[in-house]
């Protein structure tokens, strides 16, 4: 039973029922979290690759711009406690870049540049429910949110939409990630309030 | 990587408000009682629950202002339009009871074995986990040379002056105000910028490790300009805060 804290009152609209999910509020701004410093890489150097199916994958930026791409408005919710709604994005199916490789793993550890990683299970990433996304609200994704490209999984909290992503390894375990390794939660439902190990 | 952080289940406890201390007009630091706090380290936070007499509750994060081995505290500064900061800013008073989980994060820390030396760059209330950080190393002992570079709006907004005006040795306060200075003022008098971090920044062969705390541009900047001088990007650690209305 939680104490009542004395002259505690709502101040917040309440969020449109079923569309927030448990201990968050609804910001319309796009705060920026991340670890480090923002890496700059050039799209000349750029590439995303898929590691540990039978054949290593990999696209340039090139390859993966001309792949077929999808618009997309979706709902995002931070562990740190904001959700933004009805954000727009474009980008190229995982369903697309999966299917480019043979592999039987379970599990995906997402790397990005400056060396973040974040743990997901492939079927997460597949059925139409994540994106490598390119572009945010019409406009190239900014540096400061990702840009070129991040991982794009909404239905799990944001810090599995991996910044700066560049590729996917295949994994047999579920091997924790950045923030997993410090003690947030492996999987990271929303909707279950999964934000730290044990929740 | 070598993760720090506890790995058990992190409960909700009750807290108590103890002594309360106004830093700045805007800005207030927090004594809490936890019973059974685990202990934290130097640069994690806590997430706070605030319930209403309806029932509704909101939770936020905020960093954690104590020393490893200090009583649990907080400062916050008050977003006018937010929702928990003007309770914990205005309303809280010694006795008041809210929830706390925690302590959380486990990258943004400093051990002091981790040694030096280091580059502390806060921007507004982004001060306060370096200032955890600052007091552990008194209180373990460290001679780990730290050079804190603090940027405020004006000299009304420091946050711990009194605490940063007598600094220990081997830790240089560097401030700069961005807005407004006092009269005879001769510090640095705009926002940071590479000159600023050139002059104050410890030469990379001196292996410093950095620490930068504040508003996403702050943080953009400092860390842009620090791997900009040389520091390699993972001796740049950073925690950002948007303005995000809390």
């Amino acid at each position: 039973m939680s104490p009542i804290s004395r002259g505690f009152r709502r101040k917040r609209e309440a969020a449109p029922a079923g569309r927030v999910p448990p201990g968050q509020y609804v910001t319309k701004d796009f705060p920026v979290l991340s670890a480090g410093p923002t890496p700059h890489t050039p799209l000349s150097e750029w590439s995303f690759s898929i590691a540990g199916g039978r054949e290593p994958k990999m696209w340039t930026w090139e390859q993966f711009r001309s792949l077929p791409s999808e618009n997309l408005t979706t709902d995002i919710h931070c562990v740190t406690r904001w959700s933004k709604l009805d954000t727009t994005w474009q980008g190229v199916s995982l369903d697309v870049l999966l299917a480019a490789v043979e592999y039987d793993a379970r599990y995906v550890l997402a790397f990005s540049d400056g060396g973040y990683t974040t743990n997901l299970p492939v079927a997460d990433l597949l059925g139409g429910k994540a994106w490598v996304a390119f572009e945010y609200g019409g406009g190239p994704l900014g540096a400061e949110h990702g840009g070129p490209a991040r991982l794009l999984v909404p239905h799990l909290y944001f810090w599995k939409s991996a910044k700066w992503v560049r590729g996917l390894r295949l994994r047999d375990t579920d091997e924790p990630g950045f923030w997993e390794n410090y003690g947030y939660h492996m999987y990271g439902d929303p909707w279950r309030e999964q934000r730290y190990a044990g929740d | 990587m070598a993760g720090t952080a506890v790995r058990g289940r992190l409960t909700w406890q009750t807290a108590t408000v103890g002594l309360v201390t106004d830093e700045t007009p805007k800005v207030r630091t927090l004594r809490l009682e936890v019973p059974d706090w685990p202990g934290h380290e130097a640069g994690q936070h806590v997430d706070i629950r605030l319930t209403a007499d309806d029932g509704y509750q909101a939770e936020r994060a905020y960093s954690i202002a104590s020393a490893p081995g200090e009583p649990l505290a907080i400062t916050v500064e008050r977003l006018d339009d937010g929702e928990v900061s003007p309770y914990l800013t205005q309303e809280a008073q010694p006795g008041d009871q809210f929830e706390v989980r925690g302590p959380i994060g486990g990258y943004f820390v400093w051990e002091a074995g981790t040694g030096g030396p280091l580059l502390l760059a806060a921007g507004g209330s982004g001060v306060v986990p370096l200032r955890a950080i600052l007091r552990y190393r008194s209180l373990a002992g460290s001679s780990a040379p730290v050079r804190l570079l603090y940027s405020s709006r004006s000299w009304e907004d420091v946050i711990y002056s009194s605490e940063l005006d007598l600094p220990a040795d081997g830790v240089k306060v560097i401030h700069t105000l961005t807005r407004s200075q006092p009269p005879m003022w001769h510090g640095y008098a705009r926002r940071v910028d590479i000159r600023m971090l050139a002059e104050v920044a410890w030469p990379t062969a001196e292996r410093p490790l950095a620490y930068v705390c504040g508003p996403t541009s702050f943080v953009e900047s400092v860390a842009t300009g620090l791997v900009g001088l040389g520091y390699p990007a993972g001796r740049v650690k950073t925690e950002r805060f948007g303005a995000t209305g809390q």
